[in-house]
């Protein structure tokens, strides 16, 4: 590797994680954790506890300041806390936003210690390694790739796939030299796309935020301000025709995707030709995607933007009477159409 | 005198936040906030550089401590290394503990989160879930958000999702002795009291 790239490195560990569940993942991507766990246990055969006693780590709170600092790092302390309790150090946080804070929280422990004993008897270590579950996956994009059944290249002209990744800001421009290519060249989802046959497309916004903003979109009437982030992004990428978006952090992945709908029904614009919008996945998505898992068990169906015809250019099968299927096989009404966004 | 800025600068947060501010603009030629708002990180690190007592209070009783959006695009690109967004939770705390927060109209906001996201964690354990997420409070969510929401309970178990169930999973039910610890940690750090001082004190009548 060049000498200057490996500045650009971040340590990773290989095996022994304990992960924390992101409240906007499992709110909007339940099946990605459920995807991410699967590729680690079963593709990639390693350890990974997910413990019914953690919680959020209050990061939405914190940033829209209605979680005093020392409170959020006690919450960070007492999930740090579980992890030392069964033996683990390597700590894998799912939302971008959590890695951020528990970067932040690693800097500053002063009283911590003290309130955490004092609310809950608990002690803890700080972890050897924190990786968000983006930087396992690129760590062992290698494997994967040996495992996967298909490629992000375009079956019908056979040209490499034209991928949009979205880097959440909270993964590296916080702590810059905890991102894998720091905040200057983020590489962590670049390097899947290349791994896996795609072509990652460099746009001019390409670093600009996706618009969440805390305080901005959770008040209802400061949305406008979420909705014209994303929108200088779409605009930015539409020239470059990208076959899909891809991001690493749950709420840039549904705000890419929901604020493409408010556009299309607003101003009757799509940033596809079609009037289709262009699809949003996240890294477990993609990643399970080419592994051969079910679309619908990936929960792409509760997407607003649709991603069949992404499918069709991949060649990954798919069942579409299975589409809005219940867990018990029972058929359900399918979602209203949206006006003006085909699906 | 003196004192919102000795306030200011006691906060453990401080040091690594504003060091010597030069007032080159490049935090407010990245920001977002800066694009979609009348708003300059470049002036509020300025301004509390500056240490004038008065123009900070104005500050902090204004609407401009609350147009940030966190991104913190700031950050890696200061070449003094401040972080403005940092300086921002700072000045956010301190406008919320003094009471100025209730000035401005931005600021007043901080109540309808405190009751939403503040609730949301004290209550259920998480920032965000399904059950918090009203459709018809979110109709950018589109309609295939309305029908997960209706029809969760049946197509969840296909995610591998856990809604409202025991043990672990995604959606899990949150265990009473988690809940709480979590509030317990909320008694002893502070997150109380802000929690009460915001949605129910003397500055919300």
């Amino acid at each position: 590797m060049n000498r200057f790239w490996n500045e650009y490195q971040k340590a990773i560990a290989d095996d022994h994680f304990f992960y924390e569940r992101s409240c906007i993942r499992q709110t909007f991507f339940p099946g990605s954790e459920t995807a991410f766990l699967r590729m680690l246990r079963e593709e990639l055969n390693k350890d990974i506890f997910d413990d019914f006693r953690q919680h959020t780590c209050t990061g939405i709170g914190y940033h829209t300041d209605v979680v005093p600092l020392e409170t959020t790092m006690t919450v960070v302390a007492r999930l740090f806390s579980l992890m030392t309790e069964h033996g683990y150090e390597n700590y894998v946080p799912s939302c971008v936003t959590s890695f951020g804070v528990f970067t932040e929280m690693c800097h500053m422990w002063q009283k911590t210690r003290e309130n955490l004993y004092k609310a809950c008897k608990r002690e803890f270590n700080i972890p050897k390694n924190i990786a968000h579950p983006s930087d396992v996956i690129y760590h062992f994009r290698n494997e994967l790739a040996q495992k996967m059944k298909f490629r992000l290249v375009n079956r019908f002209t056979g040209r490499p796939l034209k991928v949009v990744e979205h880097i959440g800001c909270h993964y590296a421009k916080i702590f810059p030299d905890k991102g894998v290519g720091k905040a200057e060249f983020p590489y962590v989802l670049a390097g899947m796309i290349e791994a896996w046959g795609g072509e990652v497309v460099d746009y001019p916004e390409r670093r600009h935020c996706c618009g969440f903003g805390f305080r901005q979109y959770l008040v209802q009437e400061n949305r406008g301000y979420s909705v014209s982030n994303t929108k200088k992004k779409l605009e930015s990428m539409e020239p470059y025709e990208p076959d899909f978006i891809v991001s690493n952090c749950p709420g840039c992945s549904m705000f890419l995707d929901r604020w493409q709908y408010t556009i299309a029904e607003m101003e009757h614009k799509t940033y596809d030709r079609e009037g289709y919008g262009i699809p949003v996945l996240t890294y477990e998505e993609m990643a399970g995607l080419l592994l051969g898992y079910d679309p619908w068990e990936l929960g792409l169906q509760i997407h607003q933007v649709q991603a069949e015809r992404l499918l069709d250019k991949i060649g990954i099968p798919y069942d579409p009477k299975a589409k809005y299927r219940a867990a018990d096989g029972k058929i359900l009404r399918a979602p209203e159409k949206p006006e003006n966004l085909l699906v | 005198m003196g004192n919102l800025i000795d306030i200011i600068k006691s906060d453990v947060r401080y040091e690594d936040s504003l060091k010597a501010c030069m007032n080159c603009g490049i935090c407010t030629a990245i920001c977002p906030a800066a694009e979609f708002y009348d708003y300059d990180p470049r002036r509020i690190c300025d301004t509390v550089q500056r240490g004038d007592e008065e123009q900070v209070e104005k500050l902090l009783r204004s609407d401009t401590i609350w147009y940030c959006g966190q991104c913190m695009s700031c950050k890696p690109r200061c070449p003094r290394g401040n972080v403005p967004g940092a300086v921002i939770n700072i000045l956010r705390k301190v406008s919320q503990d003094m009471g100025y927060y209730k000035d401005s109209h931005m600021g007043r906001q901080q109540v309808d989160l405190m009751a939403g996201i503040g609730d949301n964690i004290l209550n259920i354990g998480y920032c965000v879930h399904p059950d918090v997420v009203f459709p018809e409070k979110h109709p950018e969510q589109g309609p295939v958000w309305e029908w997960y929401v209706k029809n969760i309970k049946a197509v969840s178990p296909k995610f591998g999702a856990n809604y409202h169930g025991e043990g672990a999973g995604a959606l899990r039910t949150i265990n009473p002795e988690t809940m709480e610890e979590l509030r317990n940690i909320f008694r002893v750090t502070g997150g109380m009291d802000f929690h009460d001082s915001i949605k129910n004190g003397p500055h919300n009548e």
